[in-house]
């Protein structure tokens, strides 16, 4: 099993929904967060104060997916999530040790 | 109207004989006072209604508008508390002290409790509409003043402190300021024989350079919020304070169209110098931020609005409808460079700019009355023999000038010293800051035990 941490732009998050569901995908779990790669902020002025804002709104989108479908939901989920500039975002993949279904103590790939 | 009563009462009159010529007139004379009375009165309480509107839902949304969520209702209750706070203060003693005849430089103690306030006009003041109308009226006056100094101590004043600053500051301040300039012999009154008249049609003096040095007093006396200016203080609404400032523009109608204290001519110009000065304003604001950072903001926008209001409100009711967009333009301009390069350079924290705003704008303004002020506008100033004297420079009456410096200069240093002292009894009877950790929590939950934004519920 492996979990997709997918940081995207706020408003790719309804194309990438819709991507995922396309193929099958329809759990994942999405937080608003804050944060920049090499995407540089903008600057604000309130009354002559300024304010460099660099941290940007983003969504988090984080799924746990089998092995075998690992690279299929992949590029799905880059391809519907790319504008091809700066601040697309990043996707990091990491090894999930266990999955349980709280409702009924599934375990491992029967869980998800 | 006026008309139309006459008729009908005319008719009246005719139905009933015998009847002299004498009553005839006399019936006549009730007549017309009647209408015009009707008139005036309909008009002054819908200003008196107005300038309430300026601290209730206007003031309270601008300077809410500023400050950072956590702030948001301890700024709103800054405003609206005193819309309690002032009107018992006010009934108890507040319209004697400033509207008794007294001293030159506070009213006696004729009308507290409103003492022989009714609903016969005072003639000093506004013959045609009940004294009661009248004490109205100028409590909203006296409500929002203090409101204005709140922008300078915003998200850092132990509201305990501020209530008793509140009631200090009417009574050492505002009391004695408003009494000079509008009370029967007062100071600096013009129309009723002070020794130095000062033109002030709504309170440029009063109003605006009390309050907004004052601020400036606060903000140096109680210092800058923990944090400031490392920490991002963004205002975290706009929209509100969007909301405010048009809500105050409209508001001012009131506070300067009904300054002619009658539904007449007079009341009109004021009203239209009022809207231009405002337009203008907004304008001399804009443009110079977009020159100088590329961007006209809106927060500009509406900062210039209200820096234009506050600068023709003495010059309302003496100046023509050109000079208003001038003095308006020029507010903008200033009042954009004291609250930029001004405060910056001095460092100190006047949250929401209510010296860069109204003591600046309303100095300027003071002073461009005495430069435009006209009797081709307000022509209610006349000699003994009655003849209409000059006004302003523009009148070839160069000396106003110095009467409005003497003016200005009396506002400031009533406002340094008053509130110097109001502030130090502030400290040792209730403390006037809340402590670093209230601070950090946020007025609403510290001061209130209340959030204003509670999404989940």
């Amino acid at each position: 099993m492996k979990k997709i941490e997918a940081i995207i732009q706020p408003f790719k998050l309804e194309p990438v929904k819709e991507a995922l569901k396309s193929i099958g995908i329809d759990g994942m779990t999405i937080t608003e967060v804050r944060g920049h790669g090499r995407q540089k902020g903008h600057k604000e002025v309130y009354r002559g104060q300024e304010y460099n804002v660099d941290l940007l709104p983003k969504v988090k989108v984080e799924l746990v997916v089998t092995d075998a479908r690992l690279n299929e939901i992949l590029s799905t989920l880059t391809t519907a999530a790319r504008t091809g500039k700066i601040g697309d975002g990043k996707v990091f993949v990491y090894d999930v040790a266990e999955a349980i279904r709280i409702r009924n103590d599934d375990r491992g790939e029967a869980a998800l | 109207m006026k008309v139309w009563t006459l008729l009908v009462f005319s008719v009246a009159a005719m139905a009933q004989t015998p009847q002299s010529v004498d009553a005839k007139l006399a019936a006549l004379d009730t007549a017309v006072k009647s209408a015009q009375s009707a008139g005036d009165n309909a008009w002054m309480l819908t200003s008196a209604a107005l300038v309430l509107l300026m601290t209730g839902p206007g003031l309270a949304l601008f300077y809410s508008g500023l400050v950072r969520r956590k702030n948001v209702l301890g700024t709103m209750m800054h405003s609206f508390i005193l819309m309690a706070v002032i009107t018992v203060l006010w009934a108890l003693v507040g319209y004697s002290l400033v509207f008794a005849e007294g001293s030159p430089f506070i009213g006696d103690l004729r009308y507290v409790f409103l003492r022989g306030v009714g609903i016969a006009p005072n003639p000093d003041y506004a013959a045609t509409i009940p004294q009661e109308t009248y004490m109205i009226y100028q409590l909203m006056f006296a409500i929002i003043t203090p409101g204005l100094i709140a922008g300078a101590f915003a998200e850092r004043m132990k509201f305990s402190g501020m209530l008793l600053f509140t009631v200090l500051w009417a009574l050492i301040v505002y009391f004695p300021m408003a009494h000079m300039v509008w009370g029967k012999g007062g100071f600096l009154n013009a129309a009723l024989g002070g020794r130095f008249p000062c033109f002030d049609f709504a309170g440029g003096t009063v109003v605006h350079i009390t309050s907004g040095v004052s601020a400036l007093i606060c903000a140096l006396y109680l210092g800058k919020r923990t944090g400031y200016p490392q920490e991002p203080m963004k205002p975290h609404s706009l929209v509100l304070s969007v909301i405010g400032a048009c809500l105050l523009w409209i508001g001012w109608f009131g506070f300067n169209a009904g300054s002619a204290v009658a539904a007449s001519g007079l009341a009109t110009s004021a009203f239209v110098a009022t809207h231009f000065g405002a337009a203008a304003a907004a304008l001399g604001w804009i443009f110079v931020e977009w020159i100088r950072t590329g961007k006209p903001s809106v927060l500009g926008a509406i900062s210039g609005a209200v820096a234009g209001l506050v600068a023709i409100t003495p010059a309302s009711g003496f100046v023509e409808p050109f000079p208003a967009l001038l003095i308006g333009f020029l507010a903008g301009i200033v009042c954009y460079f004291m609250v930029t390069l001004v405060k910056a350079k001095f460092g100190y924290d006047d949250s929401l700019d209510a010296f860069g705003v109204h003591g600046a704008g309303g100095t300027l303004g003071a002073i461009l009355t005495g430069i435009f002020a006209t009797n081709a506008i307000n022509d209610s100033f006349k000699d003994a023999s009655g003849k209409t004297l000059p006004l302003g420079w523009v009148d070839g009456h160069p000396g106003q000038i110095i009467n409005q410096l003497i003016g200005t200069a009396i506002a400031w240093g009533l406002a340094i010293v008053g509130t110097l002292v109001i502030l130090k009894i502030c400290d040792a009877v209730t403390g006037v800051r809340v402590t670093k950790d209230q601070e950090i929590e946020g007025l609403d939950l510290s001061q209130h035990g209340e959030e204003g934004y509670f999404f989940e519920a």
